[in-house]
């Protein structure tokens, strides 16, 4: 039985969409890096809003998270839920 | 205050503190000026900047700018330096009596953040907030007092670029400075998020207009990133940057080069034929000579990166590159260190020092020295003048397109290295990727001024003593021993440089180099520019006896046939000879065993390029 998450990862946004980040999975990360994303504000409750897809394929990705532009790579990004 | 201030002994320590991009640099450099020293921290290669500042109250202080980092929880060995800094942990560093915390007034929440956790230390802390003018384009405004009230510190409005708020921020810190030094802060670990948390929230308080923040940024970008527009942008700047090197510099150089020749007539006329008229102007102008020429093109080439980093472009050059770099398994941070390479590898290397991954680190510095440094633009410039027509091909110059060539051999065979050091020396996992994007901003002037200063103060040094020391070297081993009376071959060839050469034209001989390049190549290690004043040298000297020895240029054209110049522009793309290079890897991986590997792999890569060209170019090209 699967349970539908009431969140999205932050990489399903559509360009200029804004949305609040309701979720960081830590666990699924390096210590180290949760605490650099934490760092350039990544938090529970900021406003997030992808602004560019890197050409290639989309990877990476430049987000926007409070006044800060941050890249960061895909598979990181899945890591970071919005509310949906 | 009891004591009078001028019987202080002591000089203050300040060091300047904050996040990356925020306008850091340009404070410093807007306080200290031109009287700054750049130097190392002992043991690890982060540059260490210093400078004085005087103080209204008539004291003067030390102030040393300290690298970005976003917290005191250091995630690259730059952001090591801080932290031992302000905890007084560095060999031969006096403790800190204050803090200058320097914040970005358009990204308050993330750079407050940092300042609470600086005011935990309990040392004299000023805020500098940095970059009031552009918030205020922003449409942000702060509210200076209400933050200064709501976090207890002095904070002072500055415009770093602009000279702004400078006076203020001298009196706030003489206020904030005690005669008798404050104690070694304790190093307590710090709760990010909650401070987080706080800072946002300051940040909402002290924000009366929260503006529409970096909309210049983003229309730029919308350009800059652009999926097809973005990366032939790139294209077109690194095009431009390389032609730029080549003809911008033109006129400059050969005022350098007339101004030697001026100089050798003069010594020629003034001294009597002898050992010493031919030590100053074969060796010393002729060697040094043929180096300092490049000057300009150097000064070109850092202008660009400089400002190119200034900018905050790049990073963006750094996003595009990104996927690319993930084939051969980095990632696009190490496209920065690798970009600043073009100019120096030893300021590429040091670069490194912000990529938080050791294996990826690693790699980046086994693969930087790939990228084609000023160093190796004496060399090119001088045998693709010499064989390469003058031509153009549709707008663009042949020589240019032959240099622009080169540089893309460079930078492929770095992309084939780090995919081969990747699966096999430096295996492993690829790390995060996780880059803070600024924003756009116009280089300083200053900023610019102080930058290329300090890298013509460097060139000039080492031409001036390791490129100077290794040509008087070169010519007491191409004069002597002296030829026979009777000698029927050019004189060099009966001179220890001339044996030493004949003894490695074995090794060299089958990719088509001559006893001229293998001697050459001997002094050429101490630094790949030294390669053309040996050069210089050695055919200066060959030249005595034939009738008056045309420009180091002709004598190649007449000497080397076109199959041996393009593989010595071949052996160049990877040469591996930098003793630089080499020494700062040995500190930079604190072994030697890295150093070597780096020799090694190169030295085999250009032998096997060099040898490849050599017999195609020969097989294609029919003797004349």
């Amino acid at each position: 039985m699967t349970v539908s998450a009431p969140h999205r990862p932050i990489d399903a946004l559509a360009i200029g969409e804004v949305a609040l980040i309701a979720a960081i999975d830590r666990a699924g990360l390096a210590p180290d890096t949760a605490q650099r994303l934490c760092e350039l504000g990544f938090d529970e409750g900021v406003d997030v809003e992808i602004l560019h897809r890197a050409p290639f394929g989309g990877d990476p990705i430049a987000v926007r998270v409070g006044n800060m532009v941050v890249a960061l790579r895909r598979d990181m990004a899945r890591l970071i839920e919005v509310e949906a | 205050m009891n004591a009078p201030v001028s019987g202080l002994a002591r000089t203050p320590m300040v060091a300047l503190v904050g996040n990356p991009n925020a306008g850091k640099t340009s404070l410093f450099n807007a306080l200290t000026g031109s009287r700054q020293k750049v130097g190392n921290y002992p043991g690890v290669t982060v540059e260490r900047k210093a400078g004085r500042l005087a103080l209204p109250d008539g004291r003067v202080c030390d102030l040393i700018d300290l690298p970005g980092t976003y917290s005191l929880d250091p995630r690259s060995p730059d952001e090591a330096v801080t932290r031992d800094a302000i905890f007084g942990r560095i060999a031969g560093e006096r403790p800190l009596d204050a803090i200058v915390a320097v914040i970005d007034a358009t990204n308050l929440r993330n750079h407050l953040r940092f300042v609470l956790e600086l005011k935990a230390l309990d040392l004299p802390l000023v805020v500098a907030l940095n970059m009031v003018d552009l918030a205020a384009r922003d449409g942000i405004v702060v509210d200076a007092a209400r933050l200064a009230d709501l976090l207890g510190l002095p904070v002072v409005e500055t415009v770093a670029v602009r000279k702004r708020g400078l006076d203020a921020l001298g009196a706030a810190l003489a206020a904030r400075i005690g005669n008798a030094a404050p104690a070694l802060p304790e190093d307590r670990p710090s709760d990010v998020r909650a401070l987080q948390k706080q800072a946002r929230a300051l940040a909402a308080t002290v924000e009366t207009s929260s503006g529409a923040a970096r909309r210049w940024s983003q229309r730029i970008d919308a350009v800059a990133l652009h999926p097809v527009i973005g990366p032939l942008l790139l294209a077109t700047i690194l095009f431009f940057m390389f032609q730029a090197v080549f003809s911008w510099a033109e006129t400059p150089k050969s005022w350098l080069e007339a101004g030697i020749a001026v100089l050798q007539a003069a010594l020629t006329a003034a001294l009597p034929e002898g050992v010493l008229l031919s030590l100053l102007n074969d060796g010393v102008l002729a060697g040094v000579g043929a180096v300092v020429v490049f000057l300009p093109q150097i000064l070109i080439l850092f202008a660009f990166i400089i400002a190119l980093e200034q900018s905050g472009y790049m990073t963006r050059a750094a996003f595009l590159m990104d996927r690319l770099m993930a084939r051969v398994g980095l990632n696009g941070r190490a496209f920065i260190p690798l970009l600043s390479s073009f100019a120096c590898a030893i300021p590429g290397i040091m670069a490194t020092r912000t990529i938080d991954s050791p294996r990826d680190r690693l790699t980046t510095i086994l693969i930087a020295p790939l990228m084609t440094c000023s160093a190796r633009l004496p060399v090119y410039a001088v045998v693709i003048g010499a064989f390469i027509p003058t031509r153009n091909v549709g707008p663009f110059g042949l020589q240019g397109l032959v240099l622009f060539a080169l540089y893309i051999a460079g930078i492929v065979g770095a992309l084939v290295a780090a995919f081969a050091l990747r699966r096999t020396v430096t295996k492993g996992a690829a790390p995060p990727f996780l880059m803070e994007m600024p924003k756009y901003q116009w280089p300083a002037p200053r900023d610019l001024g102080l930058g290329l200063y300090g890298r013509a103060t460097a060139f000039l040094t080492r031409a001036g003593t390791i490129i100077l020391a290794s040509t008087i070297v070169l010519w007491g081993l191409a004069s002597w021993p002296q030829p026979p009376e009777n000698a029927v071959k050019p004189g060099i060839e009966y001179s220890l440089a001339g044996r030493i050469g004949a003894a490695l034209e074995p090794i060299f001989a089958p990719i088509g180099f001559n006893k001229e390049i293998a001697i050459a190549l001997v002094p050429g290690m101490a630094a790949r520019e030294v390669a053309v004043s040996a050069l210089g040298t050695v055919y200066a000297l060959q030249g005595v006896d034939e009738e008056n020895a045309g420009s180091l240029i002709d004598q190649l054209r007449s000497a080397w046939p076109l199959p041996t110049a393009l593989a010595f522009l071949a052996w160049f793309v990877f040469a591996p000879q930098c003793i630089s290079t080499l020494a700062i890897t040995r500190r930079e991986t604190a072994s030697w065993r890295w150093p070597i590997f780096m020799f090694t792999y190169l030295f085999a890569a250009a032998y096997i390029a060099a040898g490849l060209t050599f017999h195609i170019a020969s097989a294609l090209i029919p003797a004349s």
